[in-house]
């Protein structure tokens, strides 16, 4: 048993000696600095529950250094200096999860909501996850799934395809081949219980709720994205005219599909945000009165009519942003392996009728299938205990 | 439209975006020369590698990449008309899609409201719209404009308040029919101004449950002063005491023509739209203009302030001091030197804080330049509880250097090369180019504004970077301020100087105000 001080103190030594040596061949943030360089805007990657994305605009002239870039880090990475983005990642997660109250509920839902499925799992991962990953772990990761089988790329803008195809071609076909990863073998169980997280902490009260779906394969989609509309589209949306227009107790109250993801099942999702002097539970009770009229009467044609038409609007908007189409075409080509179903969507929801609605509702919201979150406000422990009526 | 806190909570689970920055791509000597910022990171670990820094041409295949003359890009300027009695119109075509949108901005915002109903404008803004016309009312609208898929909306901001619309090009003439309506016979309603009331106050309830809110707000009172209109905040107090009058006489005094500009972009014939705006607005007489309020901005605070938040593990750290206005002759060294300072990746505080130091996922700043009055000079770090002080530190030494250390040719050349190689996505659609005119306008610059600041920052030479820093940046004025849990930052904070505690305790509503 013991320390052998002056051996531990040679180690650091040796250790940190070799840190510096590593250094010599760093040359931090590169990559970064020259897409900047060379006019980059709104550069960034995204880790969802169902993809990662690495996305940039460029101004045209640049689409062969792009494709060079682009497809290089794909092919080739490396992994410098990986610890220490290691330890910025655990900034992140303090600061998106540990020090936001909402943060840390949905976290705490989605882990209560999935018994099995990996959507329980946070993006970011769970602390002593990120504290112990290492740099090969996360190398066979990229090996794996970052492959020219399991990967899209999509380009809009000022470029004409018979130019750009055989640029990106040869750049993005020199990426090593491997075979497409496994599918996900785990299935989520039915759920036979309601499930319910009640967080008291001194923090502004909040309810939040959501019922197993299946994913966006189901014939139903469209039903799901309806249902989503009718709820929570602006001002004429059920939730806004029951919880905030009339009833007065809610500052903003949605619903909405797919979450966190919609490659798996997902959950259709509720949430109320209590005006001040109103509680979670009158948030439940009046969603859930929302929801009883869904399953028993039908939404309106006008309802219906809105769905449609903003749905046809918002598609055709998209069209403006050229990084928001990209997004869209490769999100559409990865889920059904053609783009043109981005487009093909609209008959879909022109089908959606009045009678699909209410056979939805009637499928998934049903308590069994229900897993809530809440947030009770509690005042701090020792305002309690001096004054209780002088907590805020 | 999820609430901005929802959209928080599930952005940590749904849309997790973040810079993979450590990966570079596989050239085998990465070592770059041409980097400055780079080569003294390097130096302050480990003696530099001096023969990897002369890595010749060859080792940076990408050089070799032509880059071809980006074709000559014009952007379509808006066509602008003044109406004799003063309002002025931008009118911009865009054919691409079958929508027209337009806006009506006003002058007069937040910081001309009186200090004793501050949050009036932002519940004008609101109450507007969801009150509704003389003959139609807010809910009336709601069910005619989904149905169409389009919009009316109001707003209102600190410097002025709107009516925008959008709409299919078919509507138009129903949708902007409304819009007027809604601008010239508003008809506002207790029971939506006690729903903006019900908003406003569950913001108030909830603004100290993040600490990211309580710093931006808490720093922007240190640097204006609590009480400034571009800093103070909203009470339950200020809140309850705005009466529908109120919103009524904010309606008459800025609703004139001579106080407003329209603007349009879209899908229309631009003589038929010029006939038709005309027809709705040339009627309108003549106004008193809308006064732009006289604010004194009081010397920068100093010294280090800190919130104790006690159920967070992470110390949100704000440096912060006086910026400048763009109308500033030094406005373009500005911009270099906070390009250089913290303008993307490849910037000092980024380099060193994040990338060298691992000391924060997110730290950044700007030297904030506003059109009509000085901005904020703000660094910011997120960093856990223990590393608060060394973070701060870090950020500090970084801001001192910019007087000490005049930018690296290197430096220079990438600093403006960011500006100008992304210059084209200032004006890359006619909507963005119109918004740029209708608010040089707004604030009385001239139209070539933008054109003049590309040519500004091609003449910025480093000595230029460094007069400014030496001009305007000053450690010792500048404020610091830590949200962050008191029981885990170690070293404390006296570390950094003597700490004055703020009490961020939200004042409750008056007694019997029934909220």
């Amino acid at each position: 048993m013991g320390r052998d001080a002056a051996k531990l103190a040679a180690l650091k030594k040796n250790f940190e000696d070799a840190q510096a040596a590593a250094q010599t061949f760093v040359a931090p943030n590169q990559f970064a600095e020259l897409a900047e360089e060379n006019g980059a805007v709104g550069l960034n990657a995204s880790t969802e529950e169902d993809s990662t994305q690495y996305f940039w605009s460029m101004p045209s002239n640049r689409l062969e250094l792009w494709a060079y870039m682009e497809s290089g880090r794909i092919a080739h990475p490396v992994a410098r200096e990986f610890y220490k983005e290691r330890d910025v990642v655990q900034e992140e997660r303090r600061m998106r999860t540990d020090s936001n109250p909402i943060g840390a509920m949905v976290e705490q839902f989605l882990a209560a909501a999935y018994t099995a499925h990996p959507y329980r799992v946070p993006t970011v991962g769970w602390e002593s996850e990120i504290s112990q990953v290492n740099a090969t772990e996360a190398a066979a990761f990229h090996a794996k799934y970052y492959v020219p089988a399991n990967i899209v790329v999509a380009v809009v803008g000022d470029v004409k395809a018979a130019d750009a195809m055989p640029m990106l071609t040869k750049y993005f076909g020199a990426i090593p081949a491997g075979p497409k990863p496994e599918p996900m073998a785990t299935v989520e169980p039915v759920q036979f219980a309601e499930k319910s997280v009640v967080i008291r902490e001194t923090t502004q009260p909040f309810y939040l709720e959501g019922y197993h779906k299946p994913d966006y394969r189901d014939p139903d989609d469209s039903v799901y994205d309806a249902i989503t509309d009718i709820f929570s589209n602006g001002r004429t949306s059920r939730l806004y005219k029951a919880l905030v227009r009339d009833q007065k107790i809610a500052a903003d109250a949605e619903g909405f599909s797919g979450f966190p993801g919609e490659k798996f099942p997902g959950l259709f999702a509720f949430y109320g945000e209590p005006v001040p002097g109103h509680t979670p539970d009158e948030m439940r009770e009046a969603i859930h009165k929302e929801i009883e009229r869904l399953k028993t009467s039908d939404v309106t044609d006008q309802e219906l009519a809105m769905f449609k038409t903003r749905a046809r609007a918002s598609l055709l908007r998209g069209l403006a942003d050229n990084q928001g189409l990209a997004a869209q075409l490769a999100e559409y080509q990865t889920r059904y392996g053609d783009w043109r179903e981005l487009f093909r969507k609209l008959d879909e929801i022109d089908r959606v009728s009045k009678t699909d609605v209410r056979r939805v509702a009637n499928k998934i919201f049903v308590e069994s299938n229900r897993t809530s979150a809440r947030i009770e406000f509690t005042p701090p422990a020792q305002a309690a205990g001096q004054d209780a009526g002088g907590a805020k | 439209m999820k609430s901005a806190r929802m959209e928080a909570g599930m952005k940590m689970q749904g849309m997790r975006m973040r810079t993979f920055l450590a990966q570079g791509i596989a050239v085998c000597v990465l070592l770059a020369p041409g980097a400055g910022a780079m080569g003294q990171n390097a130096a302050q670990t480990a003696p530099p590698a001096k023969t990897a820094t002369k890595t010749p041409a060859q080792a940076q295949p990408w050089t070799k990449i032509a880059i071809p003359p980006l074709h000559d890009f014009k952007p379509e300027q808006p066509k602008r008309i003044e109406l004799a009695n003063g309002l002025v119109i931008f009118l911009q075509e865009d054919h691409e899609l079958p929508f027209i949108d337009g806006s009506v901005r006003i002058r007069g915002g937040s910081r001309e409201e009186p200090a004793g109903k501050v949050g009036l404008v932002s519940m004008y803004g609101a109450a507007w719209r969801t009150s509704g016309s003389a003959a139609k009312s807010g809910d009336e609208l709601d069910a005619e404009l989904a149905v169409k898929a389009a919009s009316i909306e109001t707003g209102g901001e600190l410097a002025y308040t709107s009516v925008e619309w959008g709409s299919f090009q078919q509507d138009f003439d129903s949708v902007f029919g409304e819009a007027v309506d809604l601008l010239l016979h508003p008809a506002f309603k207790a029971e939506k101004l006690a729903m903006a009331q019900r908003e406003m106050a569950t913001g108030i309830a909830r603004r100290n449950d993040d600490p990211g809110d309580i710093a931006e707000r808490e720093s922007a009172k240190l640097v204006y002063g609590a009480e400034s209109p571009y800093a103070r905040q909203a009470e339950y107090a200020t809140v309850n005491a705005v009466t529908l009058d109120d919103l009524k006489a904010w309606h008459d005094r800025g609703v004139v023509p001579n106080n407003m500009i329209v603007s349009v972009v879209g899908d229309f014939d631009p003589a038929a739209m010029e006939a038709k705006l005309r027809n709705a607005f040339e009627p309108l007489a003549r106004g008193a203009a809308m006064e732009t309020a006289k604010i004194d901005i009081p010397a920068p605070k100093q010294g280090v302030y800190f919130v104790d938040k006690e159920d967070v593990d992470q110390s949100n750290v704000q440096i912060v001091g006086i910026g400048t206005e763009r109308s500033n002759p030094d406005y373009y060294a500005l911009s270099v030197m906070n390009e250089v300072f913290s303008g993307g990746f490849g910037s000092r505080v980024f380099q060193y804080v994040r990338t060298k130091l691992g000391l924060a996922y997110d730290v950044g700043g700007s030297y904030g330049a506003d059109y009509d009055h000085p901005g904020v000079f703000r660094s910011e770090a997120g960093t856990k509880s223990a590393t608060t002080v060394a973070a701060t530190q870090a950020v500090l030494e970084e801001i001192g250097r910019l007087k000490t250390k005049p930018p690296t040719p290197e430096e220079l050349k990438k600093a403006k090369d960011d500006v100008m190689n992304s210059f084209i996505f200032r004006y890359d659609t006619p909507e963005k180019t119109l918004n740029e005119q209708v608010t040089l306008a707004f604030y009385g610059y001239p139209p070539d504004f933008l054109e003049k600041y590309r040519d500004g920052i091609a003449r910025v030479t480093a000595a230029d970077v460094t007069r400014v820093a030496n001009k305007y940046i000053d450690v010792s004025k500048l404020a610091i301020l830590v949200v962050g849990n008191k029981t885990q930052i170690n070293p404390p904070l006296t570390a950094l100087g003597k700490v004055t505690e703020l009490d961020i305790t939200i004042p409750p509503p008056p007694a019997g105000a029934g909220q």
